[in-house]
Formats: C-alpha cells, structure tokens, sequence
C-alpha cells in the first residue's frame, strides 16, 4: 500500500486563542516495501502526520475543502482519506498504529487478552479460541517473547521492555500492511532501544510491508532507514534518503536536530583534511575509512 | 470532542473584568445570583441582564462562547419551560379562574403560564451565564487563591483552608492533563479497533473499560509524582507560607462594586415595592 499525501494541513483548537497550526501545506508519498523515517524536532508536525495516516485525525470533508480550496488529498493504498464513506474499520486494520509510550495503554489481565484485544476488535465475525491463540502467539513471538511463559501473566507485572514489546504485539496481532510507530524506543535504556530497533527490521522483513517511524535517533534513522522526511514547524523541509541528508550538517543542526555519530566523525575527519564519502551506516564507514587508511598510510 | 467542554475553562484575553480582584469578583457572584433571586419581575431581571450583558462585554468573550454556556443545559432550559408552561396555575388565581388559552385534559396554558415560563428561562440562563463568566475571567489558580482568601477566618476554628485550597487547584489543574490523556488513551485503543464512538452499547462499554483502566493508572501514577515532587521540595501546607502573587484591589474593583451594589439595592427595591408586578 502506497501512502499518498497533498497539502495536507491541520490546525489544533482551530478558531479559538488556543491555536496552533500543526500541519502546514504538507505533501508526502510513502512507497510500499519502504523504512520511511520522519524526524524533526519536538512538536514539528511528525506525530500529527501520522495520526492522519489510520484516520484518527480527519481531513475536512470535500464539501468543506472546496470552500477552503487547499486541495487536501490523502490516499494510502485503496483508501481515499478525503471520503466519507471511507471504512475506517478496515483501514485501520490495515494500517496498524503503535504511540509513544504504548505501554500506557495496556488494560487486560493476562497478555493473552491484551493482545487479543485487538484481533477480536477487528475480525470480521468472533474468531473461536484456537484462531485467537494462533494469532496471539505468533505476533508474542514476533516480538521476541516466549509465549508460554508470558501469555498468563499480568500486563503489569513485565518489565518497561517487555511491556512495550506487548504493546507492540498488540498491533500487529492483524498483521498491519503498513506499521506506523511513533518514537518506538523512547525512554528504554540503550540496549531496550536495540532491540526495539532489531524488532522492526525483523518486523519489516517478515510481517509488514512498510514501516513509517517517527524518531529523534539520528543513528537508528541512519542505520534503518530508506528514506527520511524531515519536518520543521510543520512543513516538510527535505524527503531525502539518509546517505543524502546527513550530508546538510549545517541546516539539520540549525533546524534543532541531531546528526548521526558517523555523520560527527565524518565532519571531524574533514577538519584534519581527511575526506570519506560514506552512505553514514557504521558498517559502511568503518569500510570506508579502512579503503582510506589502507592507501595513506 | 472532548476539547469542546467549556465551562470552566478560562478564556485568556486582557480586560476589565479580566483585572478585577478574584475574592471580590467571587463575592460579586453570590451578589449577582441574590439579586437574580430577589428579582420578582421583569424590569428587575432586565437590570441583571443589564448588568449581564456589560460584563460581559467589557470582559471581552465571543459571544460564542457565552452562549455555549448555555448550550450545556440547554435540556434542563426546556424541560423548565415546557412543565411551567402546561401546568403553572398563577398563585393569586385559581383553577379556572383564569383566562385559559388552550386546554386539553390536564395540560393548559394560560396567558400567565407564558409569561411565567419566559421569566424562568431568562433566570435561568442569566445564573449560568454568570457563573460561567466567573470561570472564564479568572485562571484557576487566581480562582483558589480567591477562595482561600475568602475563607480564611475558618481557621479560627482549626478548619484546614489551605489544604482545600490546594486540593481545589490541583484538581482544577489536573483536569486538561487527564483530557489531554484521555484523548491519547483513546486514541490509541481506536487504533487497535475498539468501537468507541461507534457500535452497539455492549461494545462500546468494552471499549470504555479500555480507556478506563489506563487512565486511572496513569492519575494514580501522576499523583504519586505529584507528591513524590512536593516531599522533595519540603512542602509542608499553610503555615507561614507566603505568596508570590499577593491579592490587591485596584482601581477597577471599587467601580465594579458600585456597579453592582446598585444592580442589588434597586433590586431589593423592587422586591419591596414591585412595580410591574407579574
């Protein structure tokens, strides 16, 4: 499924002294099978993008738009966000939708239920117990639980990780086409953040076609993904893939945000006169620098 | 949706009314609610609506927003009307012995009947308009602040004032917090399918049980924060506290009182000696 974007707009507590223009004039296309990063600094407009994306925030109806004459548009895949008769049931399903912090929304006694939660939300007529467990256990183990020793436990009595990894099951228990996350390894300690990102590409390869994540990791942008969108104050400044944008040093850190830690090195190597040409994965610089090295000394 | 309650919510623009002291505009409220009950009749009411519509203009509000005030009890405005119109007698007359305009059965109105409904609905909306423009001119904190102050001589007979007045405004702090933490709770399990705004009455109260539970745990967790943070900072209630902010009548609150010190005083008169009598 393709996600396609045109001046998208979205103002919150609009008309009233409270308001704030969150999205401003945005157009974005997402292609299928793609590890689309977005990043910007806090409150640019990253989170109320993707909330668009499974029909939590709406767009204006057409009626209202031909009066606003923006020409907002979003499609993502057969789904034409703009309608009304859009069914946001089925597209929700397809789109699956993990927040910040998803811990924060678990409720059910037992694992088992909790991921199950969303499986018997969106079947399509009350799926008997074996189905339910089948497709419980294999999203459980997708995230790298083991299923046997978990699914009776409390929610609540896993550790932050753990939780989040439920949560996350909890999602794409319908096996989602596209898997949105907004900053998936916020607030877990370094090696969580790995495994939250070895997740997704395990996820990626085997589960969903496409992943959209929103981050302030500039590595992980760097290792994972194809392509990254790059918001500020709204507006999307570059959609460039990492290897090109790491390249803008200078107008990422005006724009608040960070550069990866080979990004800093390459910038460092260049101030002593040492040029690399890198796509700023780890892997790709240490090669890079050792071809370097190889010749000159 | 949940963004649209209203009442209570302070509106954050400079004026007049916006300026007043808090002790003094919450006194001015019990003042204005005595006069609205003392009014008998109309010209009285007409002086309160008067007095209203003034206030509100100088505190600057949409018109909009006074209104919605009013939206929340629109039923409760209707269903006053509506039983005042078919079953209000008149107190000096009795059954049948007013001109009836329209009978059937028990219902009936009668040319007293209208005017006396009329009369509550605008005694009705004049009170919640009122009482909203309390909320809407004063920031919480300053609404607290009024209120302890004003209670203070309780605490000759030992009566924790400070201790309500914080808890007063934590709460009143709290409540866009938990909105805004609803509104993500929510969010998040619409993502997962639950049937919230949508579906049939047993689903959705599955579904509510789902923002439910996460929503308490997260107001117990913010509460135990909460105090977690007041320990470390050696909070330890009323005693000897001084204020940042110290409550000073200005120049607006004499004008303002003798405004409505006038608004009172001629309505106490009329109740005395009405003049057009309903």
């Amino acid at each position: 499924m393709r996600i396609v974007a045109e001046h998208l707009s979205y103002i919150y507590n609009a008309k009233s002294p409270f308001a704030v223009k969150a999205l401003d004039d945005v157009s974005l296309t997402v292609e299928e099978g793609e590890f689309f990063g977005l990043i910007g600094h806090t409150g640019s407009g990253e989170s109320t993008f993707v909330q668009h994306l499974n029909g939590l925030l709406r767009l204006p109806s057409s009626l209202k738009r031909r009066k606003k004459k923006d020409g907002a548009t979003l499609t993502v895949g057969e789904f034409d966000l703009t309608s009304k008769k859009t069914n946001f049931r089925a597209l929700r399903r397809k789109v699956g939708m993990v927040f910040q912090y998803p811990e924060d929304q678990l409720f059910a006694e037992t694992v088992l239920d909790e991921v199950a939660y969303g499986y018997k939300n969106f079947a399509e007529k009350r799926p008997d117990r074996e189905e339910t467990e089948r497709a419980v256990r294999e999203a459980v183990e997708a995230v790298g639980l083991d299923y046997e020793s978990v699914k009776d436990m409390s929610p609540f009595d896993l550790s932050g990780g753990q939780k989040r990894r439920v949560a996350i099951a909890g999602v794409i228990v319908t096996k989602p086409e596209i898997l949105v996350l907004d900053e998936p390894a916020a607030g877990l300690d370094p090696l969580g953040k790995r495994e939250v990102m070895e997740l997704l590409h395990r996820l990626k390869e085997s589960w969903c076609k496409t992943v959209v994540v929103v981050s302030h990791d500039m590595d992980e942008i760097a290792e994972n993904c194809t392509r990254v969108a790059v918001f500020s104050e709204g507006r999307v400044e570059y959609v460039l893939p990492p290897a090109e944008l790491f390249k803008h040093t200078e107008e990422l850190l005006r724009l608040g945000l960070d550069i990866p830690l080979t990004a800093k090195l390459v910038l460092a190597l260049k101030e002593r006169g040492v040029e690399i040409d890198c796509d700023y994965t780890a892997e790709d610089f240490v090669s890079k620098v050792l071809a370097r090295g190889g010749r000159s000394c | 949706m949940l963004k649209d309650v209203s009442f209570g919510q302070y509106y954050p623009v400079k004026s007049f009314v916006h300026n007043l002291d808090p002790r003094l505009k919450i006194l001015f409220l019990i003042g204005y609610i005595v006069a609205i009950f003392l009014a008998r009749e109309f010209l009285a009411l007409g002086a309160c609506a008067l007095v209203l519509i003034v206030a509100v203009l100088c505190a600057r509000i949409p018109l909009g927003k006074v209104l919605r005030a009013v939206k929340g009890i629109l039923f409760l405005v209707i269903f006053t009307a509506v039983v005042n119109l078919f079953f209000h007698s008149g107190d000096k007359v009795y059954w049948g012995g007013e001109p009836v305009l329209w009978q059937w059965k028990i219902f009936r109105i009668t040319q007293e009947g209208i005017i006396f409904s009329a009369f509550l609905v605008l005694r009705l909306c004049l009170l919640v308009i009122g009482s909203s423009l309390l909320t809407y001119t004063t920031t919480p904190v300053a609404l607290t602040d009024g209120i302890e102050s004003l209670l203070s001589p309780l605490k000759l007979i030992r009566f924790p004032v400070h201790a309500l007045a914080l808890i007063m405004s934590i709460a009143l702090r709290f409540i866009p917090i938990l909105l805004d933490e609803t509104e993500r709770i929510m969010n998040a399990q619409k993502a997962r399918g639950a049937c919230i705004d949508s579906g049939n009455l047993f689903r959705r109260m599955k579904a509510i049980v789902s923002v439910l539970i996460p929503l308490l745990l997260s107001a117990i967790r913010r509460a135990d924060e909460l105090g977690e943070a007041m320990d470390a900072r050696c909070y330890s209630g009323g005693n000897a506290r001084t204020k940042y902010k110290k409550l000073r009548l200005t120049w607006r609150d004499p004008i303002a009182f003798s405004v409505l010190a006038a608004l009172i005083a001629g309505v106490a008169v009329m109740f005395v000696f009405p003049v057009f009598p309903i």
